[in-house]
């Protein structure tokens, strides 16, 4: 059993304030990825869990343990690095079985293990080589597999793809997740690649600029953006805004267009995510300023009221640059945003 | 200019330079060894090492590296890690500590010698502490542990910073994330530095321990000017053979054996420390 606890976080380095207020609780064998640009204070936090740095303020719990004061060997986790950091001096067996070693295990306990966690990362044959002979790809394999060996409560990856080609990455992604489930242990996985995080996380902590903005499961995060930087962060294309004007008794006028919407009296943000829109006889007056063809739909770049706005639309359709298009939301799908605190207003 | 010649004509000064000032008086030196006026002959070599000093110079020399060199090494590494954990003024102290690599080795040797002869800085101290009623003569026959310590010494004080620079170098290459690795996977500072810190920094052992055991086998002014005839060595005979006994045939051969010494050392460190294909950062 090892749920996460992180109690009033926060981390400044000199003056720079990189993490503030940083509340959390990870579940037991839950996936969590943090999500965010570079800067944000992801990796930061991923350390401050593995006690690679040490918190200005607040507390950190792992299985009901606070360890904010441990060494990283005392914590019962396990590190896969950005460049992986395979010891170049060790063979790819010694090097899944440096902990075990550390550990002090019998010679037959560490072969057992190494054995099967290569097995599982499909590179028993590659046990007597050094990683000056392998890929990029193999190299990530031993990573894992070193950090699987432990047979750890809670497996921690920083970025662990981002230095595989684009294919390799896909291919990792899900054999990782399969990984992971099975070994039954919490993992937290810090990534700037939103594709990953919506595809492998349980839940997504959403940060920036040192904070959580919202950690909810990558369907809540992807409907729901709890704030206007979530909105825009997530989703490719990003979620259209337009300024919205109240209209009196919950309507509100958005480009020109009457909307329903909350009953507020201060002018708000309206959202829409680019799939969400419908060629339609009433809605947006869209100009089609671009049209770009992605075989299985069609990304439309268009001006609305002189703002930016995109739409995925059916590829069946034709439309040209310069057309003007008629656009409407999907009522149920529409989000409001307070332009003051930038938050979701329901 | 041709790209493929290019290489070779900008490295040809140098080489001509190396042919000229090294090569051509080797083959001379090599020559000199091995002829006594009448063609080819071992007989210098038989007359040197025949020589009753010769085992003793031999052993003087080896004795001398093997304290000297596992204690520099030791020191380096020490210092190396210090610095290298260093936030600020690191630059500072490795000026610092490699200020005795600026003097020459005879000078270094007269500062010991100030030191340690009888009107020196050691005896004033001991008397000032009524530890000896009268100066003693630490750097006489009476006291062959005292001339060897205080050669040992001063090589030691003299020459770990030329292990150190290179060991800094080394150090600094390793990539920080291994540390971090290896502390996350249970390493104590201890195992990291055995585990990660020697094995990684193999390559620069290599340089460092080449370079300073070589410089051993050459010790020479600092012997000179604190052991005089008491402490023999290789070096110090062939000087006596060229300049003393005007033999350049037997001091010759003298230097090929140093040679030939230095070479086999070499050998030994590189295959001992030698990195498996594949295994290098």
């Amino acid at each position: 059993m090892a749920e996460i606890q992180i109690k009033n976080v926060a981390k400044r380095f000199g003056s720079y304030q990189a993490l503030r207020d940083i509340n959390l609780t990870i579940q037991d064998q839950e996936f969590m990825v943090l999500l965010g640009a570079s800067g944000c204070g992801k990796t930061t936090l991923l350390r401050i869990i593995a006690g690679l740095e040490t918190a200005t303020e607040g507390e950190v719990w792992i299985g009901g343990r606070r360890v904010d004061h441990l060494p990283p060997k005392d914590r019962g986790i396990a590190m896969v690095f950005q460049n992986y950091a395979v010891f170049p001096h060790l063979t790819v067996f010694e090097n899944i079985g440096f902990g075990l070693r550390m550990q002090k295990l019998p010679n037959d306990e560490v072969k057992r293990r190494v054995e099967r966690t290569a097995g599982l990362m499909h590179i028993d044959q590659l046990l007597g080589r050094y990683s000056g002979e392998l890929s990029g790809g193999q190299r990530q394999r031993v990573a894992v597999a070193r950090a699987l060996a432990m047979e750890p409560d809670v497996i921690l990856m920083d970025e662990p793809l981002s230095n595989l080609d684009a294919l390799l990455r896909m291919e990792m992604r899900a054999e990782l997740k399969g990984v992971l489930a099975e070994s039954n242990t919490t993992a937290i996985y810090v990534t700037h690649d939103q594709v990953e995080a919506m595809s492998m996380a349980d839940r997504i902590s959403v940060m920036h600029q040192g904070k959580i903005v919202q950690a909810a499961s990558p369907i809540e995060v992807y409907r729901n953006p709890a704030a206007e930087f979530v909105a825009g962060f997530i989703g490719n294309p990003p979620m259209n805004f337009l300024p919205a004007t109240p209209a009196g008794d919950g309507k509100w006028t958005v480009a020109g267009q009457i909307l329903d919407g909350p009953s507020r009296t201060t002018p708000l943000h309206f959202a829409i995510r680019p799939e969400d829109l419908r060629p339609a006889d009433t809605g947006l007056a869209a100009m089609v300023k671009v049209v770009e063809p992605l075989g299985a739909h069609l990304l439309v770049t268009c001006s609305v009221d002189g703002a930016l706005f995109r739409a995925v639309l059916d590829s069946d359709l034709t439309v040209r640059r310069g057309d003007t298009l008629t656009l409407a939301p999907q009522p149920d799908r529409v989000r409001w945003f307070d332009p003051e605190t930038t938050l979701a207003v329901a | 200019m041709n790209a493929r010649v290019l290489p070779y004509v900008l490295i040809l000064p140098v080489t001509a330079f190396l042919c000229l000032f090294f090569l051509y008086p080797f083959v001379l030196v090599a020559k000199q060894a091995f002829s006594t006026g009448d063609g080819f002959t071992l007989d210098n070599f038989r007359q040197v090492v025949g020589y009753w000093k010769f085992p003793i110079s031999l052993q003087n020399t080896l004795l001398l590296a093997a304290a000297v060199v596992p204690v520099q090494l030791a020191l380096a590494l020490l210092m190396a890690t210090m610095v290298n954990k260093m936030q600020r003024g690191r630059d500072l102290v490795l000026y610092v500590w490699t200020i005795p690599l600026g003097i020459s080795d005879l000078a270094a040797g007269i500062i010991w010698l100030a030191i340690f002869e009888q009107s020196g800085f050691l005896n004033s101290m001991l008397s000032g502490l009524g530890v000896v009623d009268r100066p003693v003569n630490f750097l006489s026959y009476q006291h062959p542990g005292v001339v060897f310590l205080a050669i040992a010494l001063a090589e030691i004080w003299r020459a770990t910073a030329i292990m150190l620079v290179i060991l800094v170098a080394g150090i600094g290459l390793i990539p920080k994330e291994y540390y971090e690795a290896a502390e996350v996977f249970g390493a104590s500072p201890w195992k990291r530095f055995t585990r990660i810190t020697l094995p990684l920094l193999r390559p620069s052992l290599q340089t460092a321990l080449v370079l300073r055991v070589i410089l051993a086998f050459e010790v020479f002014a600092v012997v000179l000017a604190l052991g005089g005839t008491l402490f023999p060595v290789l070096m110090s005979e062939t000087y006596a053979y060229q300049f003393d006994l005007l033999d350049s045939g037997a001091a010759a051969a003298m230097a090929l054996i140093i040679l030939a010494i230095s070479i086999g050392f070499t050998l030994i460190i590189l295959r001992a420390l030698r990195v498996p294909k594949g295994a290098t950062i």
